[in-house]
């Protein structure tokens, strides 16, 4: 920097030296201000959310027990006097993702491994950001596409009476919730260190066995994690459950009922709600058991990312 | 979620946009009747918002299409997520115009009033509310109680009412939506009949949508399928039921003209609420609406229009 090692300096040439490294260091405090805010605001906007689900949904627990709203079977909540019991919202919501995970975990787990196995290096490039695409796509559109082609495929294929169907959605949330688990368990899978597949291949392992007993157990954290993220997007997935799954209000027995999940209630109910009506605080009162939901998917795939880390790290 | 609501609607809307567009070039040929009837107000200038009903929204849209083409410095935003929302709106003091399907509950006034807001009635049309089934589905009319019992869920199978052996499919639009409130009061509860019971809640079974096209959309393509809706939604691709009052009553088909002389048992008016008596550009447009010239629009949407 400048003459900084030259022994020869005059007094104007020092004063210059410091008036630079002043405002270099005002201009590094301004951007270090700016990032810290940034930082906060999101912990604040967080913060609100809570705060705001806290004190809309809590009301609700003096009109109706929280075991009753939890355990509750029956929902009118428009009626007089209105009863909420969000049984068949919860039931739903588990069934449902349940599904769409079984589905879409074997599916983008091998998909995963396949592309960063076994597909030569064209190949994986080239499908990657496609799978990608399909992470983009507006869930209205999935809704749209189960709608106008699965159901109708459910429906024959089960003989049912309605293709919009609990099925239906899941096998549509598998689909949405496929990209994020093929590209995390990809990550995972591409930071397995060389030296353990090497180390299997030297001992004459095949290459199926190579993934199945060295790789993908290595990477297992990594694949943990995308999977948890996988079905933090399918729990809180609205419009597609929304136009899909029927919305019958019975608790679901099996999966191919009709049925509502937490998110499509609170979608199909909140227009309707007034504000600070009891229909609004119950309503409050489910997205803010499905946040603490989402919350503890969110912490657990943390974690496991963590660890996945940590394995690695030299 | 509602921008998201409305893009669902407007997918599913698609093919009745395009006849809603053909509907426009055929106001626009009749535009001298429209103009003429709002040219003493063509100096009016503002804009306002109608929220509400998914059932009027196609109505509300064709008028505020005319009236901004009558009023170029007008302009006039309508959205449907449906008529509790709506009321929810007027209360919240975030709508202008209200657009229902229902009127307003006493505990809606209660709640406006303690905010300051005092609701205020104008009818605007009427609406047969239609039941459909598939075209193939050989039953043709159905009383009150059947239809109730139907949507408790009492009966499931088309056999008990003279059809064939399956079972009913019964779709219902969500709680957001008037015709469910009015469908549950008037049906469901079977109120002003002899067997009415306010206990009685749709059955657990039924199916809520999310909008009227899918509805409609579903039982065309399902021959198992009931469903409600507005009679400006009915197309060619369903079959609309005769509804009795009770047996011993004749079966009516739903229409302009059994809604307009009574006969039709589940008709329900269509209102437009503003806080208060409205005035100036809304005053104006709610003019428009009831004029004749108004009214036309609504036989075209396949509402029914207020008699003279």
């Amino acid at each position: 920097m400048l003459n900084l090692g030259n022994t020869v300096q005059t007094d104007s040439d020092v004063t210059a030296l410091a008036e630079l490294r002043r405002r270099l260091r005002l201009g590094e405090r301004i951007i270090e201000g700016l990032v810290f805010l940034a930082g906060i605001l999101a912990i604040v906007i967080l913060l609100g959310i809570i705060a705001i689900l806290l004190k809309e949904g809590l009301p609700i627990f003096a009109h109706t027990a929280p075991w009753d709203f939890l355990f509750g079977t029956k929902w009118y909540p428009i009626s007089d006097p209105p009863v909420f019991g969000i049984a068949p919202f919860f039931v739903s919501t588990l069934m449902i993702t349940l599904i769409a995970t079984a589905i879409a975990v074997p599916v983008g787990v091998a998909c995963a491994a396949y592309l960063s196995e076994v597909a030569p290096p064209g190949v994986s490039s080239a499908v990657k950001p496609i799978v990608e695409i399909l992470a983009g796509i507006p869930s209205v559109m999935m809704g749209f596409i189960g709608l106008a082609l699965l159901s109708p495929l459910v429906q024959s294929a089960f003989n049912l009476n309605s293709g919009l169907c609990g099925l239906t959605a899941a096998i549509m949330l598998s689909l949405m919730s496929l990209p994020i688990i093929v590209s995390v368990s990809e990550d995972a899978l591409h930071a397995v260190p060389r030296e353990f597949k090497e180390a299997s291949y030297a001992l004459g392992a095949t290459k199926w066995e190579t993934i199945w007993h060295v790789c993908i157990p290595s990477a297992l954290s990594g694949i943990a994690a995308a999977i948890m993220l996988g079905v933090g997007r399918a729990i809180g997935e609205t419009m597609t459950v929304l136009m899909v799954a029927g919305g019958a209000l019975a608790v679901p027995v099996s999966p191919v009922d009709p049925m509502t999940t937490m998110t499509a209630a609170i979608a199909s109910g909140i227009g309707n709600a007034a504000r600070g009506s009891l229909q609004y605080q119950a309503l409050f009162a489910i997205g803010l058991i499905l946040f603490v939901l989402t919350l503890a998917v969110n912490v657990i795939a943390e974690r496991v990312l963590e660890r996945q880390k940590r394995k690695f790290a030299r | 979620m509602f921008l998201a609501f409305i893009i669902t609607v407007g997918l599913y809307g698609c093919k009745e946009k395009s006849e809603m567009s053909t509907l426009t070039t055929t106001i626009t040929t009749n535009s001298t009747v429209t103009k003429t009837s709002v040219t003493t107000v063509s100096q009016l200038v503002g804009s306002f918002k109608i929220i509400g009903s998914n059932t009027v929204t196609p109505l509300s849209s064709v008028w505020a299409e005319n009236f901004m083409k009558a009023n170029p410095k007008v302009s006039i935003a309508v959205s449907g997520p449906g008529s509790g929302a709506g009321i929810a709106a007027l209360i919240d003091g975030t709508t202008d115009i209200c657009q229902s399907s229902r009127l307003i509950t006493a505990k809606e006034i209660d709640q406006a009033q303690a905010k300051g807001v005092n609701p205020y009635e104008i009818q605007v049309a009427s609406d047969a509310l239609s039941v459909i089934v598939h075209p193939s589905n050989p039953v043709s009319e159905l009383t009150i109680e059947q239809l109730s019992a139907i949507y408790t869920n009492k009966i499931t199978n088309w056999k008990e009412l003279g059809g064939k052996d399956a079972a009913i499919v019964v779709m219902a639009r969500d709680t957001n939506s008037g015709t469910h409130a009015f469908f549950k009061e008037h049906v469901v509860q079977m109120y002003g009949l002899p067997t009415a019971d306010k206990t009685l809640e749709y059955g657990n079974k039924v199916l809520f949508l999310p909008s009227t096209e899918e509805g409609v959309s579903q039982v065309a393509n399902n021959s198992n399928a009931i469903f409600y809706a507005g009679l400006g939604y009915v197309n060619e691709k369903v079959k609309t039921i005769a509804i009795k009052k009770t047996s011993s009553d004749p079966a009516v088909e739903p229409s302009i003209a059994t809604a307009l002389n009574g006969t039709y048992p589940v008709s329900r008016p269509l209102v437009y609420y503003t806080n208060g008596v409205p005035t100036g550009v809304i005053k104006a447009f709610i003019d428009y609406c009831i004029s004749p010239a108004g009214q036309e629009e609504v036989v075209k949407a396949g509402f029914v229009p207020l008699s003279k």
